[in-house]
């Protein structure tokens, strides 16, 4: 077992969930219940990295990354150093690929809040924020358990937009699944064994939980 | 309406042209009752949402407890929260992670923490529902949820009720019950209550007054009784479900106005206002059939004579249909089953009636520019 690693990716996952679940809640609960222009584009976007090779995802990723690029010319500017190749770089890589995987479920645990509840908490005095922590956040945790669940399962292994963006720098950007791949390269066979037996373990748990809340989600309130 | 009751009650008057056509005026004094009628789409809803705060029209004002909620000139729209409104949903829309007592806590938040449950468990009690406080929506039967869905509304202490189809969910029996206990407690409600519901039945037997809506206009408000008998158009007769609408004339000559309908001179209870062809209603409880067998009392009062078209059974009682030579529109009432059988009426027999003349109720022919709102939407 390969302990770095396995630190590099749960520091990975852990900030990843972190930071996708503020964002996906807002986008989520805005895809769910606003209606604006630009809404089914805004959706085929979040949707992009399910459908997109991860290599590719990663190619473009590296050229925005850059230093000749705009957005990696900003962030040089803001930060004073680069992307690629750096735990930053990884980090917001695995914020745009995780991206479906934290919407999509909260979006779904949105839509299933009648707009009437949302409307009957207001009329009973309830203000915006109140509304969301005292009706809507309640009805929709299912939800956002199940996204926090999927994004720190595909956050671990997670590998072909890793390795194009980060490379496999020890201690920074070489994930467990990383890992696993050099130790199969290196006919390692056991050391890869072990580490494919964790990440088969965490996904396992992950389905259970994703599928146990949604079971009881269904249940609970009809 | 004295100044006063102007002050303390709900006044509405809305302005839309798009997307939900609106041209509404009512008011509705505290304590009082009003039902909004109309078929689907004729606004209702969207006219109860205006008033809660939900829908924002183009333009109106609406004021409630001396509070402006509305006022479009003035560029004034209370949200939800600060319009201290109750609304029963449809659909109740309680909150299914909260349980009875939690739904109607939720809704105090005017009220200091620490009374909130005593006066919860008290507004509970009051629609009836004393020991069920911990049961969550799921647990609770149409009916219930219904009560708990008026427990938090009036928990609100709201400057007025407003009730969307509240008994549409119910079974019959249920429906029943509800409305007693709402007339019931209707009593204690010093506020403006506000109903909407498309059931006649109901919005006469629950309402002080009925607004008969179409199309987002409101086209006559009055007491049921005085509605259903002086419709103020043939549109409000159509809407409120009543058939004899004639066309005819108001003729006057030496001092006496009649109504002239085909050959037949009406008299009519009260001097009409209007001359002219006229449209006019009359209702089928002031439609007398003549005894076939005897001459009877009364037969002198407009008698008209037509031929029975169509006559369906209705357990105890039977609808008649007359139709006349001079006209396509055709009469109905209803009289005692027995009695129809005792006169021996059949489809295509020939009989007279008596047209009360308390019951011709002449309205002014439609101008052209007015005939718009037939048109469907």
């Amino acid at each position: 077992m390969e302990w770095t690693a396995l630190g590099v990716s749960l520091r990975l996952a852990l900030a990843t969930c972190l930071l996708l679940l503020p964002l996906g809640l807002w986008l989520g609960r805005a895809l769910a219940t606003r209606r604006f222009r630009g809404k089914a584009l805004c959706e085929a976007l979040v949707a992009l990295p399910l459908v997109m090779p991860p290599t590719v995802l990663g190619f473009y990723l590296l050229l925005a990354f850059g230093a000749e690029a705009p957005f990696g010319a900003f962030w040089q500017r803001l930060t004073g150093s680069g992307l690629n190749f750096t735990f930053g770089g990884i980090l917001l890589a695995s914020l745009v690929v995780n991206l479906p995987f934290a919407v999509q479920p909260i979006q779904r645990a949105f839509e299933g809040v009648p707009t009437h509840l949302r409307e009957a908490a207001w009329c009973s005095g309830l203000s915006p924020w109140q509304t969301l922590w005292r009706i809507e956040l309640p009805l929709v945790w299912p939800g956002v358990i199940s996204a926090l669940a999927l994004t720190f399962a595909h956050t671990l292994g997670e590998f072909g937009v890793i390795l194009m963006v980060g490379g496999a720098i020890d201690g920074e950007t070489r994930t467990l699944a990383i890992a696993i791949y050099d130790r199969v390269q290196a006919f390692d066979e056991s050391g890869a064994a072990v580490m494919s037996a964790m990440l088969l373990a965490v996904s396992f748990v992950t389905i259970g939980v994703v599928y146990g809340l949604a079971r009881r989600r269904g249940g609970t309130y009809e | 309406m004295s100044e006063a009751m102007a002050e303390s009650g709900l006044l509405v008057r809305l302005e839309q042209a798009a997307p939900i056509p609106l041209a509404v005026d009512l008011h509705c004094a505290p304590g009082e009752l009003l039902a909004l009628v109309g078929p689907s789409g004729s606004g209702k809803t969207t006219l109860l949402r205006a008033l809660a705060g939900l829908y924002r029209p183009a333009g109106g004002r609406i004021r409630c407890a001396g509070e402006t909620w509305l006022d479009t000139e003035a560029g004034v729209c209370l949200s939800p929260q600060r319009r201290r409104i109750g609304l029963v949903f449809q659909d109740y829309a309680l909150f299914p992670h909260l349980s009875a007592l939690q739904n109607v806590m939720l809704a105090m938040g005017h009220r200091g923490a620490g009374e909130r449950e005593a006066l919860a468990r008290e507004w509970l009690a009051r629609v009836r529902l004393a020991g069920l406080e911990n049961r969550y929506p799921a647990q609770l039967s149409g009916g219930q949820k219904q009560r708990v869905a008026v427990a938090r509304a009036l928990a609100r202490e709201p400057r007025a009720l407003l009730l969307d189809e509240p008994f549409s969910a119910v079974d019959q029996v249920t429906r029943r019950r509800l409305q007693r206990e709402l007339a019931l407690l209707r009593e204690s409600i010093e506020i403006p209550i506000v109903l909407v519901t498309h059931d006649l039945d109901e919005a006469a037997a629950l309402a002080d007054r009925l607004c008969v809506l179409h199309n987002g206009r409101s086209l006559q408000s009055a007491p049921p009784e005085r509605l259903f008998r002086r419709p103020a158009s043939p549109e409000v007769a159509r809407l409120l479900d009543k058939h004899n609408v004639f066309e005819g004339e108001i003729r006057e000559a030496a001092g006496d106005a009649w109504l002239q309908w085909g050959p037949w001179r009406l008299r009519l209870a009260t001097p009409p206002a209007v001359r002219g062809p006229v449209h006019w209603y009359i209702p089928p409880s002031d439609v007398l059939l003549h005894r076939r067998d005897r001459p009877s009392r009364g037969e002198r009062e407009n008698p008209v004579e037509g031929s029975v078209s169509e006559m369906v059974v209705l357990g105890g009682i039977t609808l008649i249909t007359l139709s006349f030579p001079h006209t396509r529109d055709s009469l109905r009432f209803e009289i005692a089953t027995h009695a129809a059988r005792r006169n021996g009426l059949a489809r295509g027999e020939a009989v007279t009636v008596s047209l009360l003349a308390a019951g011709l109720h002449p309205m002014p022919r439609k101008s052209q520019g007015e005939s718009d709102d037939d048109q469907p939407s």
